[in-house]
C-alpha cells in the first residue's frame, strides 16, 4: 500500500521561542528545527503499517524551502522510501498547503494520507480536514489507533468526551493524535541508506495552483509573563479577591 | 577549514539524542545505585547499529570514522555519563586491532557478533605490577601445539562480568630475552573461560553500573586461531588503538562536562537566594562561563585529532592534547556544577555528584594526565625521557 505522509519543519519544542521586536515573526537564528512531532507519529504509523503488511511505499512530502530537506532526510533515515520537496520560498497558509497536497495526491495516487493533527508552531489543526474535503475522501481525525484490513480502515479517535470508533473504506485521510505510537529514532544503517534514497524537488509555481493567501499574519506577540501568585490567609479574603480583583464571582 | 558537521553527522547526533531520551536520569541513577549493567540501554545502542559505527561494512558495520564515533560517545556520555559510555566504549573502538591485523577467519567469526551486540568483551591489558608501564606485564602465553596456555593476573579489567571474550595482552617472550622491550608481547581475542579465569569485582568510586575487575588467569587454553596478527607484535598493534581511544575518551569527558554545565546553568537561573538568582552573582557565573570556554576549546582539539586520524594523518600530539584538556575541562565542569548546586549538588537526586564521581576517572584511565604530559614532552617537544 502506498501511504503519503506530509511533514512540516517546526522549531524543536525544547527551544525557547522569541518574537521579533517588530512583531513580524519569530527569531529563527539559533533555532533547532525538527519534524513536527505529530507528523513524526504519522510517519511512524505509516512505517508500522508497511511493516505489518510486509510491503508498501511510504512517501514523504514537505512544502517549504530548500533547507527543509534536512527533515525529509531524517524521515528517510527513519525508514520512508522516498521524499518530495515542494519548494516554496514564501510561507503558505493551511488552505494553500491542502491544495498543494491535493495535487501531490492526484499525481502520486496513495491509498492513504496520514498527517499530524496539527503543527506545533501555529497549531492550526486544519490541513488534514481541508485535504479530505478537497479530495472528497473520508477522514478520521485525532487517531489513537488505526487498523487496516481488506481495504477497510478502523480508527479509534480521541473525541472530547471519550473514544470514538469510525470505520470507512480507503482511500482516506487520517490525522494523528499523541497517543497513537512512540516514533522510532533513525538507526545508523538507516541514516546511511537515507543518503541514497530519492528526494524529488518540485517548484511550487510549476503546479499551476491558485495559492493566494487567505490568512494574513498581522502581528505576533509573546504571551504575557505569568505573574507570581500570592498567598491569602482566609477563605473570606479569597472570595473577596475573586469578587473585586479577578471579578469572576 | 570547515567546522560544520555534515548532514549525516548531524543526523547521527540527533538520533543518539533521541535514543538517550528513553534513558533519563532516573534510569542511570537507578542502575548506578543497584550496580546493575545497563543491558537495555546497551541493546538499544546495538539495535540502532551504533556499535558497528567504526566496523567495516563487509562485517555488518557502517565503516564510519572516529569523528562519528566521537560524536556518538559525546552524546552518550552527555546523557548517562561513564555508566553509558563505558557500557559501549570498547564495543565501538576496541576491536580495531582485530580489524587491522586479525585473520579473515577471526574477523568473520567475531565482528558481526560484535556489531549486533551479542558479543561483549573486555580489554585485559593493565596488571597489578606493571600499571602504566605496560612493557613490564608478566602474564605469559606458552605455546603448546595448536594452543597457548596462559597464566597471570590482570587488574582494572572493565566489563569482565558481562564479557564472553577479552582482548588479552600477554608476553610470549620474556622481557629479558628481547632486545626491544616493546617486542615479545602478543594479543589474543580469548574466551573468558570462567573455569580458568577467576573474575573478582573491585569496589570503586563511581560508574557502578559497569564493573571493573581483577582477573586471576590460571592455565587458560587459547586456540592459536584466536591470536590477533603476528606473535610478538601485540604491543605495536595496541599502539594503533591508543590515539582513537584518547579521542573517544576526550569526547566522553566533553559530553559529561557539557551535561553538568547545562544542569548548573539551569539551576543558577532558577535558584533564588538573597532575593536574586544565584547565577546573578559573578562568583557563580564566571566559573561557569570560564569552564564553558574550556570545554569549547578542548572540543576543538578533539575534533581536530579525529579529523587527522580519519584522514590518515599523524595525530598523536593532538589526541594526547585533546585527552589532557578535555579530561581537565570535563571534570572542572562537573566540580563547578556540584558547587553551583550547593548542598543539593552533593545529593544523588540532583545527578551532578554522579557526573563528578564518574568524570574523575578520565584523568586516570585509559591513560593518566601525567603519562600524557610525558608523551608530549618526549615525542612533541623532544625533551629527554625522564623515566
Ligand atoms: C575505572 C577504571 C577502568 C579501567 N579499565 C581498564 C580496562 O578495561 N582494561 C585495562 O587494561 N585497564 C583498565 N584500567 C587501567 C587504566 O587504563 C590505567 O592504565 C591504570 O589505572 C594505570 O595503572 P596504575 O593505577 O597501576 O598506575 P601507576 O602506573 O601505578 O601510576 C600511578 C600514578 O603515578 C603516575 N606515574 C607513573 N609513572 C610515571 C612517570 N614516569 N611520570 C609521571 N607520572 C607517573 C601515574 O600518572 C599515576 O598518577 C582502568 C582503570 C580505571 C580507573
Amino acid at each position: 500500500m502506498k501511504i503519503l505522509v506530509p511533514i512540516k519543519r517546526v522549531p524543536d519544542p525544547a527551544t525557547t521561542i522569541r518574537v521579533l521586536p517588530d512583531g513580524s515573526g519569530i527569531a529563527t537564528d539559533n533555532i533547532k528545527w525538527v519534524i513536527n512531532p505529530f507528523d513524526e507519529i504519522a510517519l511512524e504509523e505509516a512505517l508500522r503499517i508497511k511493516e505489518r503488511q510486509g510491503a508498501g511505499d511510504v512517501v514523504l512530502v514537505s512544502i517549504g524551502q530548500q533547507s527543509w530537506q534536512e527533515q525529509l532526510r531524517t524521515g528517510l533515515a527513519m525508514g520512508a522510501d522516498r521524499a518530495i520537496l515542494v519548494k516554496a520560498e514564501q510561507p503558505v497558509d493551511t488552505f494553500a498547503v491542502a491544495r498543494i497536497l491535493a495535487k501531490i495526491v492526484a499525481d502520486e495516487k496513495p491509498e492513504l494520507v496520514i498527517i499530524g493533527k496539527q503543527a506545533i508552531d501555529d497549531d492550526s489543526n486544519q490541513v488534514g480536514q481541508i485535504l479530505a474535503e478537497l479530495l472528497g475522501w473520508p477522514q478520521a481525525t485525532f487517531a489513537s489507533k488505526i487498523e487496516i484490513a481488506d481495504g477497510r480502515c478502523t480508527v479509534i479517535r480521541e473525541a472530547d468526551g471519550g473514544l470514538e470508533t469510525v470505520a470507512f473504506t480507503l482511500p482516506a485521510v487520517i490525522t494523528t493524535d499523541l497517543r497513537l505510537n512512540e516514533p522510532r529514532y533513525a538507526s545508523l544503517p538507516g541514516i546511511m541508506k537515507a543518503r541514497k534514497k530519492p528526494l524529488k524537488e518540485i517548484a511550487v509555481d510549476t503546479l499551476g495552483l491558485d495559492l493566494h493567501p487567505r490568512v494574513k499574519i498581522k502581528a505576533m506577540k509573546a504571551p504575557q509573563k505569568r505573574q507570581a501568585g500570592r498567598k491569602l490567609s482566609s477563605v473570606q479574603e479569597l472570595v473577596q479577591a475573586l469578587h473585586t480583583e479577578a471579578k469572576v464571582i | 577549514m570547515d567546522f560544520d558537521l555534515t548532514d549525516a553527522q548531524q543526523e547521527i547526533v540527533n538520533s543518539v539524542r533521541a535514543l538517550c531520551q528513553r534513558f533519563p536520569d532516573e534510569y542511570w541513577r537507578g542502575q548506578d545505585a543497584r550496580h546493575e549493567f545497563p543491558h537495555d540501554f546497551y541493546k538499544a545502542v546495538a539495535d540502532a547499529g551504533f556499535l558497528g559505527i567504526a566496523i567495516p561494512e563487509q562485517y555488518g558495520g557502517s565503516g564510519l570514522g572516529i569523528t562519528e564515533a566521537a560524536l556518538v560517545m559525546r552524546e552518550l556520555a552527555y546523557a548517562g555519563a561513564m555508566n553509558a559510555a563505558s557500557a559501549v566504549h570498547l564495543g565501538i573502538f576496541g576491536l580495531a586491532p582485530v580489524i587491522r591485523y586479525g585473520s579473515e577467519e577471526l574477523k568473520q567469526r567475531v565482528l558481526p557478533r560484535a556489531v549486533s551486540g551479542e558479543l561483549h568483551f573486555s580489554f585485559a591489558v593493565t596488571e597489578p605490577d606493571a600499571g602504566n608501564d605496560i612493557t613490564h606485564i608478566k602474564t605469559f602465553a606458552r605455546r603448546e601445539g595448536d594452543y597457548y596456555v596462559i597464566n597471570g593476573r590482570k587488574v582494572f579489567t572493565t566489563k569482565a562480568q558481562e564479557a564472553d571474550k577479552m582482548l588479552l595482552l600477554t608476553r610470549t617472550t620474556p622481557i629479558e630475552k628481547v632486545t626491544k622491550k616493546t617486542d615479545g608481547m602478543s594479543l589474543f581475542l580469548a574466551d573468558l573461560d570462567r573455569s580458568a579465569v577467576e573474575v573478582r569485582e573491585l569496589k570503586k568510586l563511581g560508574r557502578h553500573a559497569v564493573d571493573t575487575n581483577m582477573l586471576f588467569i590460571d592455565g587458560l587454553r587459547v586456540s592459536a586461531a584466536d591470536l590477533v596478527g603476528q606473535e610478538g607484535r601485540g604491543f605495536h598493534m595496541l599502539l594503533d588503538g591508543l590515539n582513537p581511544e584518547r579521542i573517544l575518551v576526550a569526547a566522553e569527558a566533553i559530553g559529561m562536562g557539557r551535561s553538568a554545565l547545562d544542569r548548573a546553568v539551569r539551576y543558577a537561573k532558577e535558584r533564588v537566594v538573597f532575593g536574586r538568582p544565584i547565577g546573578q552573582n559573578q562568583a557563580i557565573a564566571h566559573p561557569l562561563a570560564d569552564v564553558y570556554a574550556k570545554l569549547e576549546v578542548a572540543e576543538l582539539m578533539v575534533f581536530k585529532a579525529a579529523w587527522l586520524f580519519d584522514h590518515q594523518k599523524p595525530c598523536g600530539a593532538e589526541a594526547n592534547i585533546a585527552k589532557l584538556r578535555a579530561a581537565e575541562a570535563g571534570f572542572e565542569a562537573c566540580d563547578r556544577a556540584v558547587q553551583t548546586l550547593g548542598g543539593y549538588g552533593y545529593m544523588q537526586e540532583y545527578d551532578v555528584e554522579r557526573y563528578f564521581r564518574e568524570c574523575r576517572m578520565v584523568k586516570i584511565a585509559p591513560v593518566s594526565q601525567e603519562m600524557v604530559l610525558n608523551t608530549i614532552s618526549e615525542h612533541v617537544l623532544k625533551l629527554p625521557r625522564s623515566y
